[in-house]
């Protein structure tokens, strides 16, 4: 089985984020850069697929110079090859526009399953798979948790409020990724030695038969970005009793947090 | 103008890790957040040996590191190994110890002056991490003072037959010991010192006792025993080297042992710098954090120079083993240094947390203790001095 996982390298979220002097990004020069945490349960979802069902796993990311780390530490993780589309078109691409190019990819490249990330943990767009799945005219299941493969089939679950629910579609699919459908492993030590010989196909969109300019034009602009305001300081309300302190936390309730 | 170029390129230095090395960083950095230091503070406590976690490291690839593929390594450079115990340390000695141990003094002396059949018989295993080998050396009458060693072996047609015993040998009597190499006096040299040859005893041998060691300060979730030989009967060929090649083999099984005990004293000063900066930016007195008070200040600014120092002599010292050139010296600096090092750095940390770094909730305490080892273990300090102060032409 030929399976796609649709990578992206996020800030890590142990970084200590810093808006940037334009208040439309953030600073990139101090932080850490990780594999994108659902797309990590991608990764690993695709490697035990593999391991059950033969074929082969690649990981498919759009990004810049930095982005190779990311793609090393999975093929690391056991995925076998990567591609890489670094443009500097891409660092100004919404999502539609992301989804447009690695679709662009995807149409010359054979695959039964592509697996992503429900959303990426620094733009959370969730966008990425869903738009990917339409521009290839394949099914997409979202926010999966568990999954099963028999005769060319894809049995998906994922919950729903109070519950869940079972989808199954026919391969070629794409799905997307919740908490809870594995536990990534580490990249072993012999994993990364490994990794240094896998192929990693680096492309520029005119290799892929895009044009930069058209292909990474945004149809979404980001105008500002702000922190949440600063929490205050909490009140711990006192009081005899509970009915005495249930009294003046309504009190507080509607005077003061004018909430109710 | 072509030769002045390439020239100028040899020269350079590089202080950049591969690319490979930084994600051996990462990686093992992620395991030991994730699996060690969950755990650490409670295995200290209880002084108990963890199979389960020594299986996971063993299972991430920390055995072996050096070792050709062909014995189940992972043909990494030495510095590629420095690091990965370097992040262990960081988070916890007793299993980065597992680890330096089980490596430089398990694996090391097997690969370095093994037969193919003996690396073939025990290798796999150890690299795999599924099992683990002990390094004899030390004996009561016989610490820094090889020269007082009592543990004899003798030619009994084609057995040797092997008397003594073994004190502080570390991964030496646990679940996953598959045995141990012990170096014994095998005759007098023509000097009239002893002549000394190293011997690999399988556990279960007739005669051979590891018992564990227990009631230590530090490295108490690490496995240490004593070694008793009572009429000890291997096959000839259970012979490491040649005979009268144990002396030899000891002084080289330490040169790359000091490399990883400078490992853990670089790594478990960097731990416990961390935590005491985190902590010192947390901690409030006198209505701000206690690391705006240049006393606290000027305390982490000397740990942060002092641990930048001992990476550079560390990793310089691997950089030229790994280059096949003479790194002995440079070795024994490193590993003095840095076990030093770390106990001023550990003494800073615990003054930095106040009362709070001498309670057991706090790493630092194990920190703490789990440093005085490195001033002895391995050559102490005063060895290090007089091997650094001979390479030097005193
Ligand atoms: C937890 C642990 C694990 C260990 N693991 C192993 C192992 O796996 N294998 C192994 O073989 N050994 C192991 N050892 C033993 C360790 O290497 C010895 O403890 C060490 O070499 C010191 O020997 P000693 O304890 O007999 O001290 P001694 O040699 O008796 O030294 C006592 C003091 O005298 C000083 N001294 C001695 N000679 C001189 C001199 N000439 N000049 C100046 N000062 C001197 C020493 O520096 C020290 O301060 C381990 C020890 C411990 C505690």
């Amino acid at each position: 089985m030929e399976i796609i996982v649709l990578l992206k390298q996020v800030p890590s979220t142990e970084s200590f984020i810093e808006i940037a002097e334009d208040e439309m990004s953030i600073k990139k020069d101090d932080i850490k850069f990780v594999i994108n945490p659902y797309d990590e349960f991608a990764v690993e979802e695709a490697i035990r697929l593999k391991e059950t069902h033969g074929g082969s796993v690649t990981i498919l990311s759009a990004g810049t110079d930095k982005t190779v780390e990311a793609i090393r530490t999975a093929l690391a993780m056991g995925a076998d090859k990567g591609i890489l589309i670094n443009d500097p078109a891409i660092e100004g691409c919404d999502a539609l526009g992301t989804a447009r190019i690695l679709a662009a990819v995807l149409k010359d490249t054979p695959f039964d399953l592509i697996i992503a990330g429900q959303r990426a943990v620094d733009d959370d767009n969730f966008q990425v798979g869903l738009a990917v799945a339409e521009f290839l005219s394949i099914p997409h299941i979202s926010m999966v948790i568990k999954q099963e493969i028999t005769d060319g089939k894809i049995r998906c679950q994922r919950t729903v409020e109070g519950g869940s629910v079972t989808l199954e579609a026919r391969l070629p699919v794409l799905f997307t990724t919740q908490r809870g459908l594995n536990e990534p492993r580490y990249a072993s030590l012999p994993g990364i030695m490994k990794a240094k010989k896998k192929p990693l196909d680096i492309k520029t969109l005119e290799d892929i038969g895009l044009d930069s300019e058209k292909a990474g034009k945004p149809m979404t602009k980001i105008t500002a970005m702000k922190f949440p305001p600063e929490r205050k300081e909490g009140k711990i309300i006192e009081g005899e009793s509970a009915r005495e302190k249930a009294a003046a936390l309504v009190m507080a309730l509607r005077e003061e947090a004018r909430v109710i | 103008m072509i030769f002045s170029e390439t020239f100028e390129k040899e020269i350079m230095l590089n202080f950049d890790l591969t690319k490979e090395q930084e994600m051996i960083r990462k990686e093992v950095r992620r395991f030991a957040a994730k699996e060690i230091a969950p755990v650490a503070g409670d295995l200290d406590e209880s002084e108990e040996f963890s199979v389960e976690l020594t299986t996971k490291m063993g299972e991430i690839g920390l055995f072996g590191m050096f070792v050709s593929e062909e014995y189940e390594g992972q043909d990494m450079d030495y510095l590629s190994y420095i690091i990965a115990v370097e992040e262990i340390a960081r988070v916890d000695g007793s299993q980065a110890a597992t680890i330096a141990a089980g490596n430089s003094l398990g694996i090391g002396p097997i690969y370095y002056f093994g037969t193919k059949e003996q690396k073939k018989k025990y290798l796999p295993k150890l690299c795999t991490g599924e099992a683990l080998w002990g390094f004899g050396l030390t004996e009561p009458t016989a610490g820094s003072d090889a020269g007082g060693s009592k543990t004899t072996a003798v030619l009994d047609g084609d057995e040797w037959v092997i008397n003594g015993s073994k004190i502080f040998i570390t991964n030496a009597a646990c679940e996953m010991t598959m045995g141990v190499t012990v170096q014994a006096i095998t005759g007098t040299r023509p000097s009239g010192k002893p002549e000394y040859t190293c011997f690999l005893v399988e556990q279960g041998t007739r005669g051979f006792k590891a018992v564990p060691m227990h009631k230590k300060m530090m490295w108490r979730a690490s496995n240490t025993a004593e070694l008793y030989f009572d009429d000890v009967r291997i096959s000839k060929d259970s012979l490491l080297g040649e005979v009268g090649d144990g002396f030899h083999q000891m002084l080289k099984t330490l040169d790359n042992g000091r490399l990883s005990i400078g490992a853990m004293g670089l790594g478990g000063a960097q731990g416990a710098y961390e935590a005491a900066l985190k902590y010192a930016k947390d901690r409030i007195q006198f209505g701000q954090p206690i690391c705006k008070f240049q006393a606290v200040a000027f305390k982490l600014a000397d740990c942060a120079v002092e641990i930048e120092c001992a990476r550079n002599l560390l990793y310089k010292a691997c950089c030229l083993k790994d280059q096949n050139r003479a790194f002995e010296k440079e070795a024994a600096m490193s590993k003095l240094y840095c076990s030093e090092m770390m106990g001023r750095v550990v003494n800073h940390a615990v003054q930095i947390h106040g009362g709070y770094g001498l309670m057991k909730e706090y790493d630092v305490e194990r920190f703490y203790r789990d440093q005085k080892l490195l001033d002895i273990g391995e050559g102490t300090s005063e060895i290090q001095r007089i091997v650094i102060s001979r390479y030097i032409g005193c």
